[in-house]
């Protein structure tokens, strides 16, 4: 009888091209390296140094979105780009690729967006694969039952001169999630509790594997939210088990298996979960059953409550006062009818269709607040296309929020997309540090149903009040 | 990359818990094509005010911190953004070793690779660490230890090979160049 194993460790030792030894990490082979104009000029400057070339460039695919514009103007209309470092690093990854030879979804190319949102949407993030990038969110992946996670650019450049990485294997954690989330209770919302549950730093050295009810329920692009910030938790990799919400996904995606290779990978696929008895290093469970909207009032992603609760008051915490003093925040006040100036509907955790969906939902037939400002950025160009054929934009627009062109944008504002100075962003990106979204800027971590509803009211709302009876 | 056996130095102290990349080097630093200047912006909301002049009660421009190249921050330094950027603009700005009780695994990864040493302590370590800004301290690299003023010495935990790399200032790369034969195989036997 064999040993049962986690879904992780039948991963991890399909890719071990060399064990693990007691003086050396395992080499690891990588089966899909995602690439961007960031973290990886340093890289092909490394290559070029030493004379290498990209051992396998069918198995890299790039791709441009953290600081290039949104503004349709600057990317298709011939206007500059607005900021010209930004405008170096797209010429340089143009050049890069062309260089080494991989294939680029430049600027204007209809495939290009978020990294993290392009590979499932090709079919190419898979069940079983090892998937890196030059990117912490690269956990979003995880969600098809991959292991993927996020590298820095010397990592970038091993990868790309050998497809392979230096790994010390990681610990896991279970995190089983019972229960069903009740309505107007979404993925952001589960992530956030469980980040708040585990704290920021709670998943350090673990792979994480969501497991139960409630994630079973969850549709492909709810769990990608999930997975996406578990390296808000801490955690490198979050994985989800394979099933046919997972297969229904991805049939027929331009770069899944097609015909008998897809019988195969089938196949494969329905090997890959966790078998019954395998033991994790770490279990913690979470009845979904009582959750409810979440939203952040600190100055990181685990400093989150309830929305209809209030900031808790641990005064004395240098932490929490320094939170509370950034944000302008009063402990034991409830965090609804907090101010809000900016509401941002996008990133890799909740710029998928499915997100924009739900905020035109929310938002259709009423009109965004007077002095808010709501810039809607779809996830990809496909997202785009999706949405507008959806009539998507037009309720935004309606409405009165900015639709832009696809990428990053004022997730981390490197494109010049930002949060002014001192004002409230409720945004459904990924983090809320200081200075994250702009110089002074305070952001709130939520939903895209809470970032809508507040839009609206001009105040931090529960969705649940405002949905449409 | 130079080799690194000790590095003896004067401590900075940053209390901060959860000290994140994006405190590190704000993301607006990025549009970047290369490694070197970014120290300039360590830190840069925190070390200069809106109009650009240094805060001067922010630590690293207080004259006590001129010069050294430990730092000691809260717990769980390095967490968020993958930004290799970070590394790079600490030891451009001239530190060599970062001390915490936890470091988030993607900057301590990245901070290996570059020859800034990541010193994970206990508890009562790093409280002594905090209570006693510009400490002389020794880290030896070799032994996996860092010594105290008083003479007490605590061992910090490393991976054997990160420790052979950084003392030998021998690159990652070029062991998985060394491997290459395997990398086919694998490739053939996947096929």
């Amino acid at each position: 009888m064999t040993t049962p194993r986690t879904m992780f460790e039948k991963v991890w030792s399909a890719h071990e091209v060399v064990p693990e030894t007691a003086d050396t990490p395992a080499v690891i082979f990588v089966d899909l390296h995602l690439t961007h104009e960031v973290t990886s000029p340093q890289a092909f400057a490394v290559l070029r140094e030493r004379g290498l070339k990209v051992r396998r460039p069918d198995l890299t695919l790039a791709t441009m979105d953290h600081a290039t514009p949104t503004r349709t103007e600057q990317v298709f209309g011939g206007a500059p780009i607005s900021i010209d470092s930004a405008a170096r690093q797209i010429r340089q990854l143009e050049h890069n690729c062309a260089e080494f030879g991989i294939e680029l979804f430049g600027l204007q190319h209809e495939l290009r967006g978020i990294v993290h949102i392009i590979g499932p949407e090709l079919g190419l993030t898979q069940p079983g694969k090892t998937i890196v990038c030059g990117d912490s969110h690269t956990s979003t992946h995880g969600a098809f039952g991959a292991l993927a996670f996020g590298i820095g650019t010397t990592e970038v450049g091993h990868v790309m001169a050998t497809q392979c990485l230096l790994q010390k294997k990681p610990r896991t954690l279970a995190i089983e999630v019972h229960g069903r989330l009740p309505a107007g209770v979404t993925a952001k919302d589960l992530i956030l509790a469980i980040i708040g549950r585990i704290g920021v730093s709670g998943g350090t050295g673990h792979v994480i594997e969501y497991r139960g009810e409630a994630i079973r329920a969850l549709t492909m692009e709810e769990r990608m939210t999930v997975c996406n910030m578990s390296i808000e938790a801490g955690a490198r990799a979050g994985m989800i088990a394979p099933d046919e919400t997972t297969y229904g996904y991805l049939r027929g995606r331009p770069r899944a298996p097609q015909g008998e290779a897809w019988d195969r990978a089938l196949e494969q696929w329905n090997q890959l979960p966790t078998d019954p008895g395998a033991r994790f290093d770490r279990s913690v469970e979470i009845d979904a059953n009582t959750l409810e909207p979440m939203i952040t009032y600190g100055t990181n992603p685990g400093m989150v409550v309830p929305i209809s609760q209030s900031i808790p008051d641990r005064r004395g915490d240098p932490v929490f006062d320094a939170a509370m003093k950034y944000m302008g925040l009063q402990p034991g006040e409830s965090i609804q009818n907090a101010p809000v100036n900016v509401v941002f509907v996008g990133s890799c955790t909740n710029g998928r269709l499915s997100d924009l969906r739900a905020a035109a939902n929310m938002i259709k037939g009423r009109r965004v607040a007077s002095g808010v400002h709501m810039l809607v950025v779809p996830g990809s160009q496909a997202v785009k296309r999706a949405a507008e054929a959806e009539g998507l934009d037009e309720i935004f627009r309606a409405a009165g929020a900015e639709w832009r062109e696809s990428g990053c944008s004022m997730c981390l504002g490197m494109n010049g997309d930002t949060v002014p100075k001192g004002q409230y962003a409720v945004s459904t990106s990924n983090r809320n540090f200081e200075g994250r979204q702009g110089i002074g800027a305070r952001t709130l971590l939520a939903s895209p149903e809470t970032a809508a509803a507040s839009a609206i009211r001009g105040r931090v709302t529960d969705p649940r009040t405002l949905i449409h009876g | 990359m130079q080799p690194i056996k000790t590095i003896r130095s004067r401590t900075v102290v940053m209390p901060a818990t959860n000290i994140d990349t994006d405190q590190i080097i704000p993301g607006r630093f990025l549009t970047t094509t290369s490694k070197s200047g970014l120290g300039a912006h360590l830190f840069a909301d925190w070390r200069y005010r809106s109009d650009g002049t240094p805060d001067p009660d922010f630590i690293l421009n207080r004259p006590e911190a001129a010069g050294c190249r430990i730092l000691v921050a809260g717990r769980n330094i390095g967490c968020g953004s993958s930004r290799e950027h970070a590394p790079w603009a600490l030891l451009d700005y001239g530190f060599q070793a970062v001390i915490s009780t936890e470091i988030a695994d993607i900057f301590r990864n990245n901070s290996l690779k570059n020859g800034l040493l990541p010193v994970i302590v206990d508890e009562a370590t790093h409280s002594w660490l905090l209570a006693n800004p510009g400490a002389e301290v020794e880290i030896d690299v070799e032994r996996a230890e860092l010594r105290l003023p008083d003479g007490r010495s605590v061992s910090f935990p490393i991976d054997g090979f990160a420790r052979y790399c950084l003392v030998n200032g021998v690159d990652e790369l070029g062991f998985l160049l060394s491997k290459q034969a395997e990398i086919a195989a694998y490739e053939t036997r996947r096929r």
